[in-house]
Parts: structure tokens; sequence; C-alpha cells
């Protein structure tokens, strides 16, 4: 039989949850026994090259390329899993939601201590860039998640329990220190 | 003299003095009802509504209700767990709770019932309501984002001449804590350590102190809330 197929994302999150899937130290040799990767930041597979059995994303939705690579997931996953604060409720990012969308542009690129020599008062607009939404999103506000790993970030030990307990169709029974929602 | 009276909780049979509140001598008893409104000697609120159980077959709060005899008290049924669940849940989104960044993480009532009962992801959806920081007054924060309307502040916070250095503000979804900026101007430094510590979350804070406790030392790091009660027994 064929290693189950997983992929992965980060999209509006700061990458610390990919570290701690490969905080799993050396159980990541057993992970490369149990499932093939595909599209990831960690095999740097830029598009699916086939259907995934198990596609976990970090970090809510800000902009529109967030929307597009998660309904991209969505169509090519088979499960879906949200990994971490950011992707449950949106995170540290989120708070931003109820600040008006142009009253945080204006901070970062006007008014912000870190603003250098923006006489223009530009504010990048290209239509290559992604638009910001008008708050950040949860994922399962945009598409249907099949599982939640909480934390800030996730402790290995829950994403190694929750990935192991999915292939091998095993009960997941979670100890009390690995819920965590920082 | 006080009259004893039995009734039973989730089945096991409990002795008690009719009038005691029920979720008061459920703790003695080592049976855990969660509260986050209710402090034992205070004039109980009932607002929070997490201490709910059925008592022969109605939903009542354990806070507010006097034991009396031959009460028949269902508390650790799935019915009443997910009840309870769904109450946390409830909380977490009408708030804005970044545990990440809140300095009760670890120490918070609400989290720590998140916790106990595997809270993996709220059922409802965000509201992402946005409410302001109080920060003008020398020794606390009021983060308001993160109140639960317990009116613990309310109701045990006062000054010498027995006034309330908080309140309500406004109805319904527009409800807020509020603090007396001009009282708060001379809060003492007990009145401040107290506020923190009765306040269930992280919305009233300290000043000049932070993160005091380290990540693996702090109150819920291992063990669940209301350990404390049921370990009482066992
Ligand atoms: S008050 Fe409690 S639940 Fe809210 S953000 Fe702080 S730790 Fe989390
Ligand atoms: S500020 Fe804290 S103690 Fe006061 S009502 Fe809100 S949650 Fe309760």
């Amino acid at each position: 039989m064929s290693k189950p197929i997983v992929a992965t994302a980060s999209l509006a999150g700061c990458f610390g949850c990919h570290m701690s899937v490969l905080d799993i130290d050396d159980r990541i040799l057993q992970l490369i026994e149990l499932v093939d990767f595909n599209k990831s930041p960690i095999t740097d597979i830029k598009t699916f090259t086939q259907p995934c059995d198990i596609g976990i994303i970090e970090g809510g939705c800000c902009n529109s390329e967030n929307i597009e690579v998660l309904k991209d997931f969505r169509k090519n996953c088979k499960i879906l899993i949200s990994l971490g604060e950011c992707a449950i409720m949106g995170g540290l990012p989120a708070m931003r939601n109820g600040i008006p969308v142009r009253e945080c542009l204006e901070e970062a690129y006007f008014g912000g201590v870190t603003v250098r020599d923006n006489t223009e008062r530009i504010i990048p607009n290209d239509e290559e860039l992604p638009i910001i939404l008008d708050k950040v999103y949860p994922l399962h506000e945009i598409v249907k998640i099949d599982y939640f790993l909480p934390g800030c970030p996730p402790r290995a030990d829950l994403i190694w329990e929750a990935v192991v307990a999915l292939v091998t169709g095993n009960e997941l029974k979670i100890p009390y220190e690995l819920i965590k929602f920082d | 003299m006080s009259e004893k009276i039995k009734f039973t909780i989730d089945g096991k049979e409990i002795e008690a003095e009719k009038g005691q509140l029920l979720v008061e001598v459920a703790a003695e008893n080592g049976i855990y009802i969660p509260v986050l409104c209710h402090w034992k000697g205070v004039h109980p609120a009932g607002s929070c509504r997490i201490c709910t159980v059925k008592i022969n077959g109605r939903f009542m709060a354990s806070c507010t209700t006097p034991v009396d005899a031959n009460m028949v008290v269902e508390s650790n049924t799935p019915e009443i767990q997910d009840l309870r669940k769904a109450i946390i849940e409830m909380l977490f989104v009408e708030g804005n709770h970044f545990c990440p960044s809140c300095e009760k993480s670890g120490d918070c009532d609400l989290q720590g019932l998140g916790y106990r009962y595997q809270m993996m992801v709220p059922r409802f959806p965000y509201a992402f309501e946005r409410r302001e920081l109080e920060a003008s007054t020398p020794k606390i924060f009021l983060e308001k984002n993160r109140c639960i309307f317990c009116k613990r502040c309310v109701r045990m916070i006062k000054d010498e001449e027995g006034r309330s250095y908080f309140a309500f503000k406004g109805r319904g979804k527009h409800l807020e804590i509020n603090l007396d900026t001009k009282l708060a101007e001379h809060m003492s430094e007990e009145n401040a350590r107290l506020a923190m510590k009765i306040c269930p979350v992280g919305a009233i804070l300290r000043k000049e102190v932070g993160f005091e406790t380290p990540i693996g030392k702090r109150k819920y790091d291992h063990v669940p809330i209301g350990s404390e009660i049921e370990n009482l027994q066992n």
C-alpha cells in the first residue's frame, strides 16, 4: 500500500507551527516512513503534483492569496487540519480585526515609527499584490476544516500524536498538557 | 440549630446544612462544579451560568441555589458537560482572547476551562468586537476585550468608603466593564493586587509587573482547573 500524502502551507502565520512540526526531533525519520510529502515549504514543492490525503495549514486568512491557497488545499486534500491559534481564530494577526483597514495601512506606511521617506504618502497598491481583507479570518469560516490542533505553537507532541493517529487509524488520546492556547 | 439534610449529586449521597449554596457543598465534598463569577463569601451573582446543573430535571445555577432535602442533582453528565463547553466557547468568541499575548495565560480560569473541556475550536463564529483599553490610572490596566462580565470586581473591589472602582456600562451587545478613573487614581497596591487576583481572566492587570511566573510553573500548565477540589477526596 502506498503511503498517505501530506501537504502543508503557512498563510497568515509566523512559521512557528511549521517549526513545531520540525520539533518532533528524530521522530521525523519515523514520519517519512509513515507519509510522503507533496506541496509544502518543507519540500519546496510549489504546486500540487497529485491529490493529497492530509493538508496541514498554519495561519489564518488575511489576504486574497491566502484564500486562493486555502481553497486549493480544500480541493486537493481529503482531510484538512487547522494547525495553531492563527488558523483556528486568526491569532495575533487578528488583533487588527475591528480596526478599519485604511487605518492599519496608514499606520504601517505613514504614521509608524519605522516609516522612512514616504513623503508622497504611497500605500502600495499594485495589481500583483494580494488584496488585504477587511479582517483576518479563521480558516473554518472560509472552507470546511476537519480537525483543529490548538497552541501557539501547537506542541510538537500534539502534532505527532495527531498525525500518527490519523495515518494509523488509532484513537487519539490527548494528555492534558498537550492542549494549550499559548 | 441548622437543619441537616441529605441529597444526591450524580448519585452520590451528600449530607449538608439546609440552605448552604450547592456549589460550595459540592466543593466541600470533592465534586468540582466550575465557576467563573462565584467567589466564596461574596453574595452570588449567578451571571456566568457555567455552574449550571440539573436539579430534579431542571437547569439551575448551582451558585445561587441553596441545598434542600432529597434534591437530585446531575452535574457530570454528557449533556451538562456540553452545555458548559458551549458557554466557554461563547465567552471565547464574544470577547477578544488572544491567549498567546495575554499576561494571564496559564493562570486564567476561562482558558483553564477551555483546557479542561478540551475546546479545540468554538462552535460559534468569532465576533471580533473591539473594546478599548483603559490604561490611564497608575496601578492597573483594564483590558475590556477580555472581560467576561462576571461582576467580581464590581462586587468586591471598593475603597475605604465602600465605593466601587468598577461598574458596568451599557446593555446587551454594548455592555462594557468600566473603571472610575478618578477613584482609581488613588487605588491602593493591595486593591490592585486583589483585583487582578479575583478577575477570572486577564481583564485586570497590575502595572509595572508582568509575566512573573515562567511557562511550566503556572497554575494550569500541568493540572486541570478544579483538581484542587477533586483531590480533596481521592
Ligand atoms: S483572558 Fe484568558 S482566555 Fe482571554 S486571552 Fe487571556 S489567557 Fe486567554
Ligand atoms: S473585569 Fe474581570 S472581574 Fe471584572 S467583570 Fe470583567 S471579568 Fe469579571
